[in-house]
């Protein structure tokens, strides 16, 4: 039976492994590959590296971080951030990435989804929706509740709907999608299953859940409430609040089929 | 092991697959990989090993664009080992679904779409269940974990050269053996611990069979 994956998310900036709140307030958490190798062997089912400055600095991607983190973690690799061609999804996955993640650039450029999927196939492009909760009209009860789709880490509103931009984009080519609660990122208050479910009831694809894991029992409830195949957090790991292990012994008491290793390592 | 040398292992790079991640988890396993990008490249190795994501229609021609396909067959009637990942197992047998040109034709059958998958690409860690025993799992529990990323898997002609099997949805063909061919539906250089132990247990296949055997002719 298919796994529900633990997915830590590596945030990059400039070399190093940050993270704030909000995607504000960054702080240094340490070096990229060696928290990559760490993970893996405490039984992370994939790394996602996310080059969170990229979109507004207009930098390249981490070709270097990816080289080293791959050469010692045999794990699947994500990278999301600064990709906007096929020419530079190819040099990213030869440097060792298995999947690409794009967020801006898909708004800006829909097409480019469907080209690197059309090159690369639909499995290594996962589209990254940043959504945000608009605000309920009166009288309007919750399964009326949209959400708004926003780039450039949080700090662009865009005219999309996230439920009609998650199904569009796997129309285009995408086959993964990386959800975050903007409204939850780094608040340590729960998932957003609304969110979740809303758009893993309606595509076909793995849907990966992020943005406000405090604990164990968040993991849990994203993937039986939000419909996940996958739960991605960031600082609980890297501070060490909670272990993958912790993670997914949690999930496994609840039923759900994940992928245990031993301790000791092999 | 006795051999004094590494196990010399050429990687088909046909455009079409992540080259950094075999080659390392072969050199994490002891052997000594080589990316083949030509058929000279493949000269003096011990062993083929066939990567691939994608769609099978442009590997095939991105192979047969290279040189590779027929020194790849020839390879193979020749007995010598092979090991297929993912796309390149499925480019192992006669035919896929995903495209209407012909594949390799080194073992009979074709790939088919994964069916009543309650995702699809079937991404992701999955138990392989054995159907019988072999030196590739040496060490490995059955239904450990490896990890998948495919829409497609074989559907070999011949039961009996099926190893394991994995369910999404229905149950689909996740490794093979013929002789000293060797498939694999799940991608060994990325299922950690578990993934290096068949690499390692390739290795030594290949390093018993290069290995001089006295008595046989």
């Amino acid at each position: 039976m298919l796994a529900r994956r633990v997915i830590p998310c590596l945030d990059v900036d400039k070399g190093r492994v940050v993270k704030g709140t909000k995607f504000l307030n960054l702080t240094d958490e340490g070096d990229p590959a060696e928290l990559a190798e760490r993970y893996a062997r405490e039984g992370a089912d994939e790394i996602v590296f996310l080059d969170i400055t990229a979109a507004h600095e207009r930098r390249g991607t981490m070709l270097d971080i990816v080289r080293r983190t791959a050469s010692r973690a045999f794990v699947p690799l994500t990278v999301g951030g600064g990709v906007r061609s096929v020419d530079e999804m190819r040099d990213v996955l030869r440097a060792g990435a298995d999947k690409v993640s794009f967020n801006t650039a898909a708004v800006a450029e829909p097409a480019l989804l469907t080209a690197c999927a059309d090159r690369f196939g639909s499995q290594a492009v996962v589209c990254a929706i940043d959504a945000r909760r608009l605000p309920l009209a009166d009288g309007a009860d919750s399964a009326e509740r949209r959400w708004e789709v926003v780039t450039h880490g949080g700090r662009r509103p865009t005219d999309l709907e996230a439920v009609a931009w998650a199904m569009r984009v796997v129309e285009l080519g995408a086959g993964e999608l990386l959800v975050t609660s903007m409204d939850r990122d780094g608040t340590h208050s729960g998932f957003d299953t609304e969110l979740l479910a809303a758009i893993a009831t309606r595509v076909r694809v793995p849907v990966i859940a992020s943005g406000g894991a405090a604990g164990p029992a968040d993991f849990v409830t994203a993937v039986r409430d939000g419909k996940a195949d996958a739960v991605l957090a960031a600082s609980i790991f890297h501070r060490r609040t909670h272990s993958i292990a912790d993670v997914k012994a949690a999930m496994a008491a609840a039923g759900l089929p994940v992928r245990r290793i031993e301790e000791s390592g092999a | 092991m006795t051999r004094r040398t590494p196990i010399r292992i050429a990687v088909l790079d046909y455009g079409a697959a992540n080259m950094v991640s075999i080659t390392q988890a072969l050199t994490a396993v002891g052997a000594e990989p080589i990316v083949a990008a030509d058929p000279e490249a493949m000269a003096g190795v011990d062993a083929l090993v066939v990567p691939g994501v994608g769609a099978a229609g442009p590997a095939m021609d991105h192979l047969r664009d290279r040189g590779l396909a027929d020194p790849l067959r020839e390879w193979v009637r020749a007995g010598k080992p092979c090991l297929g990942i993912c796309l390149g197992l499925q480019l192992f047998f006669d035919a896929s679904d995903e495209g209407s040109a012909p594949t390799l034709g080194l073992l009979a059958g074709r790939s088919v779409a994964l069916v009543d998958a309650p995702t699809l690409p079937h991404i992701g860690w999955n138990s392989v269940i054995f159907d019988r025993a072999h030196p590739l799992f040496d060490g490995i529990p059955d239904g450990s974990y490896f990890y998948f990323v495919h829409s497609f898997a074989p559907a070999p002609k011949d039961q009996s050269i099926v190893l394991a099997r994995t369910t999404h949805g229905r149950p689909f063909v996740s490794a093979v053996a013929q002789g000293s061919l060797y498939g694999l539906q799940f991608h060994p250089e990325k299922s950690s611990d578990a993934g290096l132990r068949v690499l390692a247990n390739f290795v030594t296949l290949v390093s018993a069979s290069a290995a001089p055997a006295p008595g046989v002719a």
